[in-house]
């Protein structure tokens, strides 16, 4: 899944006097006060945090609340689905003119009918919404499928996904995996017998 | 007559000039078609909610934003609340007007109101706001973070104090019904915040004392009171006046109830546990440290005789915990003067001396904990004789002997109960002198049933004349008089009384260790009267005098009345906060 990404920095985190007693905590509850939020500097919502306090010493700002920053190094989780990037998550509902779906648990991705290629039709089957594809019949895409799908745009504010299946390497993650697998296995299969005719 | 009927086959809609119908029918099949027209227009566009843009159809969201359920029929209500979802979901730019929108469905509009008794109503509000929460949580599983979003609207559309209507309490209802449901699971804790401190709200805008001093001819609140409240009569009109408070009081009361209700509701689904944590901390923040609520705090004693074993144990250890916690210094939302830990040992004070659902092994230990602190806090005092220096120590002791006021009786009944209580002694004659600082009334009450209980005797020197309060107890009691501070006095509202009096003792129903009735002396029972026969006469007049002049707190009194007399006798059971400077 793309969209993740690991990265390290070195922050100064400002804390009030009264937390002196327990930096680390007062540390750990500032940066949580940033967790499932864009944020701008660190280019991503932040999803986890590990950190560690880098210097002994603190500079105390000047001012009416002398607050005091301590150097911290941390490595950061970081969520910043890039336009056609590709993300996974379980669908969730589907409806003749959507696929709701949840990503990484925390986030909203919808695939509206425009962007859903010709190859799926929706259809009902025992009851369920699905969309099933034309072309392979065990494609089903159906409530609790994992779906790959491919990011239109990120709503950084709610963290609003716009997804788009029109790309073929989009689809439920299972089957593509199968599919890849066998084309695989079919290689070397391919391979094997060309090199044992000639 | 289905919108698609009339726009493909126009005869039909000619066959509305028919003269075979009659007028009421053909307005009947107008409204239908409109309403049928309206309904597909909403389906129409649930399904193109992709196609919406948010500038270049403005008008079209701003109309369906602006519609409300409350005046529409089961069928078209269904099709908004789809559409409502389709667009919340759909795209991250309506979820908050999506939010918004459902939110003041939770507000019915004044119609409604007027006519909550009428059973099409009752139907109307359980259509609509059904489908209001359905949707929410709907949305909620579409949308992970839809409920950290919904937590701060909630807060802003919560109706001001109104006082003619009842509209905080159906939003309460909803916001507590929301609590039960998944969206619960995440914002549970910040919704009782909010009900938590609507009700003090509510509470600090009644004023008690301008009520509660109504009644000059009863000068006090005592026993006759509580016995009309037990026997489940109407409340002496006098002492409850609606038009002073304009509605806020059956307001609070309706709004009480309600808690109760979620409460109940929560025990049994087997969830009250897990909610009294979260109903704990919103106690804490907000009645803890307001000393003038006088009946917000019944949540936590309704709580507490819902689940006597656990949420009951717990409330008091975490009282306790806090009053011990003293001597740490603890982050605490300070709004007063005095320290969290005085209204908390004061709490804990009142709960184990009202709780009738509390075991005696319970409220023995507790105060056995509370001996213990005060014994250490004897030996390490400092010589400082102002009563301010230790307020730690008399706040501790007065709860000591106020509990023992309601449980001394059932206390020394019980050999190994009756053997903690030895360290009692040396703190009650320590150099501090407690017994001279702390509430004279409590203290005069406790000594008349620790003599007769034979616990320990004391000298005659603490006879206090008229004596409510000293100047001695209001230095430890501070500026907002925690010295006079008694929570779980008898609650004074009609509907939530009947629900926490089961649980609930009254001081009527408390034995004390001397015999409350002096007509009968009761000379088997040793562990009532100390002295002889003989001298016990004299000392019954003594005690009629010297009680007298105990209770008589207002001069309004007559004691040539022997009614008067027995009545006043009694001890207070509602003290009365005294006139002195209001607190900040």
């Amino acid at each position: 899944m793309e969209g993740l990404k690991l990265t390290n920095a070195e922050l100064l985190v400002y804390i009030h006097p009264s937390k002196s007693g327990n930096k680390l905590k007062a540390i750990c509850r500032e940066l949580s006060s940033l967790l499932f939020q864009y944020d701008e500097i660190f280019d991503g919502v932040l999803l986890a945090f590990d950190v560690t306090v880098k210097s002994k010493g603190a500079k105390i700002l000047a001012g009416l609340n002398p607050y005091f920053g301590v150097k911290v190094e941390a490595s950061l989780l970081l969520f910043n689905p890039k336009p056609n990037s590709l993300v996974e998550g379980k669908i969730v509902k589907i409806s003749p003119e959507t696929i709701h779906v949840i990503v990484l648990g925390f986030s909203a991705a919808v695939v509206t009918d425009i962007d859903i290629r010709e190859e799926f039709k929706y259809r009902m089957r025992n009851g369920e919404d699905c969309f099933v594809s034309s072309s392979h019949k065990r494609h089903v895409l159906k409530v609790g499928t994992m779906l790959r799908l491919q990011v239109e745009s990120f709503d950084e504010e709610v963290m609003h996904i716009a997804g788009s299946l029109l790309p073929a390497n989009t689809g439920c993650v299972k089957w593509l995996e199968k599919q890849s697998e066998e084309a695989l296995h079919m290689d070397r299969l391919v391979l094997i017998c060309t090199l044992f005719f000639t | 007559m289905g919108a698609s009927e009339a726009l493909t086959d126009p005869s039909s809609l000619y066959n509305v000039g028919n003269n075979d119908l009659s007028d009421t029918e053909t307005v009947l099949n107008v409204r239908n078609a409109l309403a049928s027209v309206q309904n597909a227009l909403l389906k129409a566009l649930s399904g193109s909610v992709a196609c919406i843009d948010v500038n270049h159809h403005r008008r079209i969201l701003s109309g369906i934003f602006g519609m409300s359920l409350w005046d529409h029929k089961p069928h078209v209500m269904d099709s908004l609340m789809d559409l409502i979802i389709s667009l919340a979901a759909t795209s991250g730019k309506y979820l908050d007007n999506c939010l918004n929108m459902l939110i003041r469905h939770f507000v019915p509009p004044p119609w409604v109101i007027d006519r909550l008794w009428q059973g099409r109503v009752i139907e109307q509000k359980q259509h609509v706001l059904s489908r209001v929460h359905g949707a929410l949580l709907k949305i909620s599983l579409l949308v992970p973070l839809a409920p950290s979003r919904l937590l701060p609207m909630l807060a802003h559309q919560l109706p001001k104090i109104n006082k003619k209507d009842q509209v905080v309490v159906i939003y309460v209802e909803n916001l507590l019904k929301l609590e039960n449901s998944s969206i619960g699971q995440v914002g549970g804790g910040m919704i009782f915040m909010m009900v938590m401190e609507r009700l003090r709200d509510l509470d600090l805008e009644i004023d008690w004392d301008d009520i509660l001093q109504d009644d000059s001819n009863r000068g006090m609140f005592d026993m006759e009171l509580e016995d009309a409240m037990n026997e489940g009569d109407e409340l002496p009109v006098g002492s409850l006046n609606q038009d002073t408070s304009g509605g806020k009081i059956e307001s609070l009361d309706k709004l009480m109830v309600t808690c109760f209700d979620h409460l109940e509701s929560c025990n049994l689904h087997g969830r009250l546990d897990q909610v009294f944590e979260k109903l704990f901390d919103s106690f804490e923040n907000f009645i803890l440290n307001t000393y003038k609520s006088k009946v917000s705090q019944f949540l936590m004693f309704y709580a507490c005789s819902l689940d006597p074993e656990n949420c009951g144990v717990k409330f008091g250890s975490k009282l306790l915990d806090i009053f011990l916690s003293s001597n740490k210094p603890r982050p605490t939302r300070q709004v007063s003067l005095s320290p969290l830990w005085m209204s908390a040992v004061a709490y804990l004070a009142s709960y184990l001396a009202r709780g009738k659902f509390l075991p005696i092994s319970y409220v023995a230990s507790m105060l056995k904990r509370l001996v213990d602190e005060c014994a250490d806090y004897c030996r390490i005092c400092n010589d400082d004789i102002r009563p301010e220096a230790h307020q730690l120590f008399y706040s501790g002791c007065q709860a000591i002997m106020y509990v023992l006021c309601f449980r001394m009786r059932s206390i020394l009944d019980v050999p190994r109960f009756r053997s903690e209580l030895i360290p009692l002694e040396s703190i009650l004659m320590h150099k501090l002198n407690p017994l001279m600082v702390c509430l004279p009334s409590v203290v005069a009450e406790f000594l008349r049933q620790a003599k007769a209980g034979g616990l320990f005797v004391v000298s005659d020197s603490f006879i206090f004349e008229d004596l409510l309060e000293s100047e001695l107890s209001r230095a430890f009691g501070g500026c907002e008089r925690l010295d006079t501070f008694f929570p779980f006095d008898p609650c004074l509202l009609k509907s939530s009384n009947s629900n926490i009096s089961g649980n609930f003792i009254y001081w009527s129903m408390v034995r004390p260790t001397y015999d409350k009735d002096d007509d009968e002396e009761d000379d088997d029972d040793a562990e009532i009267i100390v002295n002889g026969d003989e001298e016990s006469d004299e000392e019954d007049e003594g005690d009629l005098d010297y009680a007298l002049n105990k209770m008589s707190i207002t001069p309004k009194h007559s004691f040539k009345n022997n009614m008067e007399r027995e009545r006043l006798m009694k001890m207070p059971s509602m003290i009365r906060p005294s006139t002195s400077p209001e607190s900040l």
